[in-house]
């Protein structure tokens, strides 16, 4: 269907899901804590817009409490566990450089065409006038795949990781309304422990070798001394 | 004939509305600063002194330190001619698309480039430099972020594009989104405001559009004074008929032309202001991160062409 004949919800849809793609860019190319941390947090509320506009448009009313769980978990709880985590260790005026940041982000470019074209025969199978967002919300897994790939920082990676999950939950509200309710609790609640652990691996880590740059894990303590 | 009378008025309207806009950039600034400030049409004083000014040309000058003003102005009055401001489906439209209109802008900057480094003062050869990486780096965002909105509505021409948004109900485009931002970021490197550039300084080490005219004097430095006011002029008038078309007439009838002014009038002094707050709550980058700064434009009007292919069309 093109763009025209939609009505203005999902015209609305579209431009949130091209703004969640493009935080996730920003995710890519930030290098201080504290902003990625922001970055994220913003993604969430974007989410949580879109499952808003959606649960309006569909009229289905289970899509609120999904909505409200991304609002509470990702935008509120997450961050603020992530912000007081980096407080506590210490790190929250570390910038990290990622790279050779440009050919990164032409990587992400290039995965956006590439899952474009892999969601080019799924997108049949849906009947949603949104479903064209299938491609974006591959984008996002892909994008924070290479997230944790281009990271050393194990707080970076965990956003990475936390923005994969954001593009499966916006694939599963625009393209279907959403998972059951039980899968949806179920994913939640494993975000939120999820979370929790990584609090506690980012002490062990720290205490372990001194450090959270997961580059030091490769080397062995009796060669370097 | 009456097509041709109003692409004049309306050129001239854009060259001699400029120094306003440039003025009333700096006025905004002042009071947002709790400074007097000078009058927004301090501009016009400014340039009528330099004109009125002894030139005074420096003894290893070659003639393109002569004439480079000249081509400068012309060819930035004869970019902004293309721009439909007030009115579409003016004849001067027809002559140019945007590839063309960039064309422009890159001639002009080609020449000041060459009369930075024609003195040979080290402060020139600087600026030149510096403003040829800048240009590189820009001009590719810059062609992007207008092909994403040629796919859109299917023409290069300014005019249709206006046009076709016009006469179009309104759509809320993904690409149009990014390609606004992107653009803003691409008009604010090229105009040389703030995060890139100083305009208010003279003496920095940092100066990068001072410091090609640094040898100017008289009116030749009106001309390139007034140059760069036009161009800021043409990008802001770009911009806000571009992803603001509504107010632009399309016929010739008096009443929408008077209302097509008022709506330009009224959409550039917002820009302006929203440029001023922006210039007032950021600081001047470091050279080296501005190629970061136009990466992430390129990066924006990427994501509006990938959107559109996307997104829109299925």
């Amino acid at each position: 269907m093109a763009l025209t004949q939609l009505p203005l919800t999902e015209q609305v849809v579209l431009t949130l899901a091209a703004l969640i793609l493009f935080s996730s860019f920003l995710l890519l190319a930030q290098s201080r804590i504290v902003s990625l941390i922001h970055t994220f947090a913003w993604q969430g509320a974007l989410l949580f817009a879109v499952t808003c506009l959606m649960a309006v448009a569909s009229g289905r009313h289970h899509l609120f409490i999904s909505a409200a769980l991304t609002l509470a978990l990702k935008v509120f709880f997450i961050p603020w566990m992530l912000r007081r985590l980096v407080v506590r260790l210490d790190i929250r005026r570390e910038v990290e450089t990622v790279g050779g940041s440009s050919l990164v982000m032409i990587g992400g470019g290039a995965l956006v065409l590439f899952s474009y074209y892999v969601a080019l025969p799924i997108r049949e199978l849906s009947f949603l006038a949104t479903r064209n967002t299938i491609a974006i919300s591959l984008a996002v897994v892909l994008v924070g795949m290479l997230m944790i790939i281009t990271r050393r920082k194990a707080v970076a990676q965990v956003i990475g990781f936390m923005s994969m999950e954001n593009g499966l939950f916006f694939a599963a509200v625009s393209a279907t309304y959403g998972m059951p309710m039980v899968v949806e609790l179920g994913i939640a609640f494993d975000v939120l422990v999820a979370a929790i652990l990584f609090g506690i691996f980012f002490f062990q880590l720290r205490s372990g070798i001194g450090s959270l740059n997961v580059d030091h894990l490769n080397r062995l303590h009796e060669v370097d001394r | 004939m009456k097509g041709w009378i109003l692409a004049f008025v309306q050129a001239g309207l854009l060259v001699f509305g400029a120094p306003f806009l440039a003025g009333w950039v700096k006025w905004v600034k002042c009071k947002l600063q709790s400074r007097q400030g000078p009058p927004p049409w301090q501009p016009y004083r400014d340039l009528l002194r330099l004109f009125n000014k002894e030139v005074v040309v420096a003894e290893s000058a070659s003639p393109i330190f002569r004439i480079a003003p000249y081509i400068l102005f012309s060819i930035t009055v004869l970019a902004g001619s293309v721009v439909p401001m007030v009115a579409t489906g003016l004849p001067t439209s027809a002559i140019a698309d945007v590839i063309v209109l960039v064309g422009f802008l890159a001639l002009g900057r080609f020449f000041l480039a060459l009369a930075g480094m024609d003195v040979g003062t080290a402060f020139g050869g600087m600026g030149s430099s510096r403003e040829v990486t800048i240009a590189s780096l820009a001009e590719p965002a810059m062609l992007m972020g207008v092909f994403t909105l040629a796919m859109t509505v299917h023409s290069t021409n300014l005019a249709g594009m206006i046009g076709y948004l016009l006469t179009h109900p309104f759509q809320l485009y993904p690409s149009f989104v990014f390609a606004a931002m992107g653009l803003m970021l691409v008009a604010v490197a090229e105009t040389g405001r703030i995060p890139i550039d100083n305009p208010a300084t003279h003496l920095e080490l940092t100066m990068v559009h001072e410091a090609m005219i640094l040898e100017y004097s008289g009116r030749h430095l009106a001309l390139m004074e007034w140059g760069a006011m036009l161009k800021l002029m043409v990008y802001g008038v770009l911009l806000s008929n571009l992803f603001c078309p509504w107010g632009v007439a399309v016929d010739y009838a008096p009443w929408t032309l008077l209302i097509g002014l008022a709506a330009i009038t009224g959409k550039l002094l917002v820009l302006g202001t929203a440029l001023a707050v922006a210039e007032s709550g950021l600081a001047k980058m470091r050279l080296f991160r501005v190629p970061q700064y136009l990466a992430l434009a390129f990066i924006l009007c990427l994501l509006g062409m990938l959107s559109h292919v996307i997104l829109e069309v299925s």
